[in-house]
């Protein structure tokens, strides 16, 4: 039976195929029209007398791949194929594009922060310090108190709001606070820092400094950013739980406190570490009110501190003698900047993934 | 414990909209009530009002009385809590809770509502309740999985469980099949039989042989077209409605004439 039902097929071509680019096609093609780029520019720079153009070759090497990609798909593949292969092209490229600043941005600092990332660098503060050694270890407590504080302030309020917005919110008033959140989204990070610092200097007169006034800077660009996330959180909970709920005769604040909430608990995680990558890494209104200093402060009310953005700056703006060791430390303090905002993701991933609501059997 | 619902002259609004009017019923204790009528017409929405969930939604609100033995759930200072507490429903499509496991979504209305209960008596009414809705045997090895895990006429029977777990006078049931296999659907039907043992029962259904199979009471209700508001037909014995209806439209659409 077998043999006679598939010996027919051997014969007769099939008529669903069509002419088809074998794999390593545009794989081949792509290496041709890179080796072209990188023949024009030589030529190019041996006329000119320029250096040889990695760019140039890439770029001219990309243009030639797309024009021949598409036109050798539509010889064998036809007009579908040949726009799949050309957009497939188009859209790998901007993302090619995309990562280029990223990865530049990335090994960038991971060299030249790599100079300085030692034992002394985490241990030591500034104090007293011209020159080579010290460490940052007030700026990164610095940066990990007023972040805290700022969280501190700003969760239970952006949660709380967006809880009203979804739950409760209808009217004027709702439409009003979504407005003003908005808005908020809106404020450049130096007018918060200049109204922390306003503020402050009510109570405490002019010059006032503290990381606390820092928190409540970053808490304004904070809150816009957890309500937005949490409402959104809170909108995907189906509204059959709800309903589930009340019709058990749960009230209204106990169904949002016990089935609302745990069940948006994953996204709403995840909104909150977001928004506080967003302003652990904020400088100006730092700079304004929570100022610089070279020495440890564990006391946020009161006095200077110091923060890794700020020192990264600072660093930067105004080298001592010895140069160099001021932009390694610079450098250091950016990385040891990314490496907290990686860690505060990690662990929000972690949080997510084991607060999220499961479906196993 | 169950206990007689009597709807007097009710108008249903949803804002500015009438979508029901003049409705008037009598439901007996320990009775199945099905309410049967094309989309739209509305019956879905006087279920809801039976246990004021229909108000759960922005600017709907209703005219009329519901009395529950006598009381009205729409008198003044009545708490709709409180009424939801004697008056259980469960949904068309399974909604158990995704972040709890069976036997919380089962005691849920105990543990939603701070509700201290000793261990042993939790577990015996997680017990009783599954029994209740022929899902124990299927479950009782694995209480502590998610309960979105069971398949979906498995959910709609834990969510049965969930609503008789808390002891309704009442229990509405919003089209409970719609969403079930013909098995499931059997089950669930059996276990309507069973509860009407203890309960009084409304259910909604688009499947008028359900409604036929399960029901002891029918209310048909119809629309007069799109933007007008839905109407109660006709209310009788279920055997009368399929079989002699007083009214024409009854017996065009239990016929299938229509709809």
């Amino acid at each position: 039976m077998t043999t006679t039902t598939t010996a027919p097929r051997r014969e007769t071509s099939n008529p669903l195929t069509a002419g088809q680019l074998p794999a390593w096609g545009p794989w081949a093609l792509l290496g041709v029209a890179v080796l072209i780029g990188a023949a024009v520019s030589g030529l190019v720079a041996g006329a000119s007398g320029t250096d040889f153009s990695i760019v140039s070759t890439v770029v001219i090497g990309y243009v030639i791949y797309l024009v021949a990609i598409t036109v050798v798909s539509q010889l064998i593949e036809g007009g579908r194929k040949a726009t799949d292969r050309l957009v497939t092209g188009v859209v790998v490229g901007a993302f090619a594009l995309a990562l280029v600043p990223l990865v530049s941005l990335i090994v960038t600092v991971v060299i030249n922060g790599a100079a300085r990332f030692d034992m002394t660098f985490f241990t030591w503060t500034m104090r007293n310090i011209v020159g080579e050694g010290g460490g940052v270890l007030h700026a990164i407590i610095g940066t990990l108190l007023v972040t805290l504080w700022a969280a501190i302030i700003s969760v239970p309020v952006g949660i709380f709001t967006a809880i009203y917005l979804v739950e409760y919110g209808k009217g004027a008033l709702s439409k009003a606070i979504t407005f003003f959140v908005d808005v908020m989204t809106g404020i450049p990070s130096i007018v918060a820092g200049l109204f922390a610092y306003a503020l402050f200097a009510l109570f405490a007169g002019e010059g006032v400094r503290s990381g606390f006034g820092g928190a409540v800077a970053l808490s304004l660009l904070m809150i816009p950013t957890v309500v937005r996330s949490t409402e959104e959180m809170l909108k995907l909970v189906p509204n059959d739980l709800r309903e589930a709920s009340l019709a058990l005769g749960v009230p209204k604040w106990l169904t949002i406190a016990k089935v609302v909430l745990p069940t948006a608990l994953a996204g709403i995680v995840t909104g909150v570490t977001l928004a506080i990558a967003r302003v652990i890494g904020e400088t100006a209104p730092l700079l304004i009110i929570a100022g610089f200093t070279t020495n440890m402060n564990y006391n946020v009310f009161d006095g200077r501190m110091m923060t890794l953005p700020v020192f990264a700056y600072n660093q930067y703006v105004s080298p001592g003698v010895q140069e160099q060791a001021y932009f390694d430390r610079a450098w250091t303090a950016a990385l040891v900047l990314i490496l907290i905002v990686m860690v505060l993701n990690v662990a929000a991933r972690l949080i997510a993934h084991f607060f999220a609501p499961k479906a196993g059997r | 414990m169950s206990k007689r619902i009597e709807v007097n002259d009710l108008d249903v609004y949803y804002g500015s909209f009438k979508a029901v009017e003049g409705v008037s019923v009598e439901i007996e204790p320990r009775s199945v009530t099905a309410f049967i009528g094309p989309s739209g017409c509305g019956k879905s929405t006087v279920l809801r009002t039976l246990n004021r969930m229909h108000e759960v939604i922005a600017g709907a609100w209703v005219d009329g009385e519901v009395l529950l033995d006598g009381a009205n759930l729409y008198g003044p200072g009545v708490d709709p809590v409180n009424v939801r507490r004697q008056i259980g429903m469960v949904f068309q499509r399974p909604n158990p809770f995704p972040t709890m496991s069976i036997r919380e979504n089962v005691l849920a209305g105990v543990l939603l509502n701070n509700r201290r209960m000793s261990r042993s008596d939790q577990d015996d009414l997680v017990e009783r309740s599954l029994r209740g809705a022929n899902l124990w045997n299927e479950v009782k090895d694995r209480l502590n999985i998610p309960g979105s895990g069971l398949s979906g006429g498995q959910q709609q029977r834990l969510c049965i469980a969930r609503a008789i777990a808390v002891s309704p006078d009442v229990l509405l049931m919003d089209e409970p099949c719609s969403a079930l296999d013909p098995i499931s659907t059997l089950a669930i039907e059996d276990l309507i039989e069973e509860l009407k043992q203890e309960y009084t029962i409304v259910i909604v259904t688009h499947n008028m042989q359900q409604a036929s199979r399960v029901s002891d009471k029918t209310a048909f209700f119809n629309i007069a077209g799109t933007g007008k508001p839905g109407k109660l037909i006709e209310f009788g014995e279920t055997t009368k409605m399929f079989s002699n209806p007083s009214v024409q439209a009854t017996e065009d659409y239990v016929s299938g004439r229509f709809g």
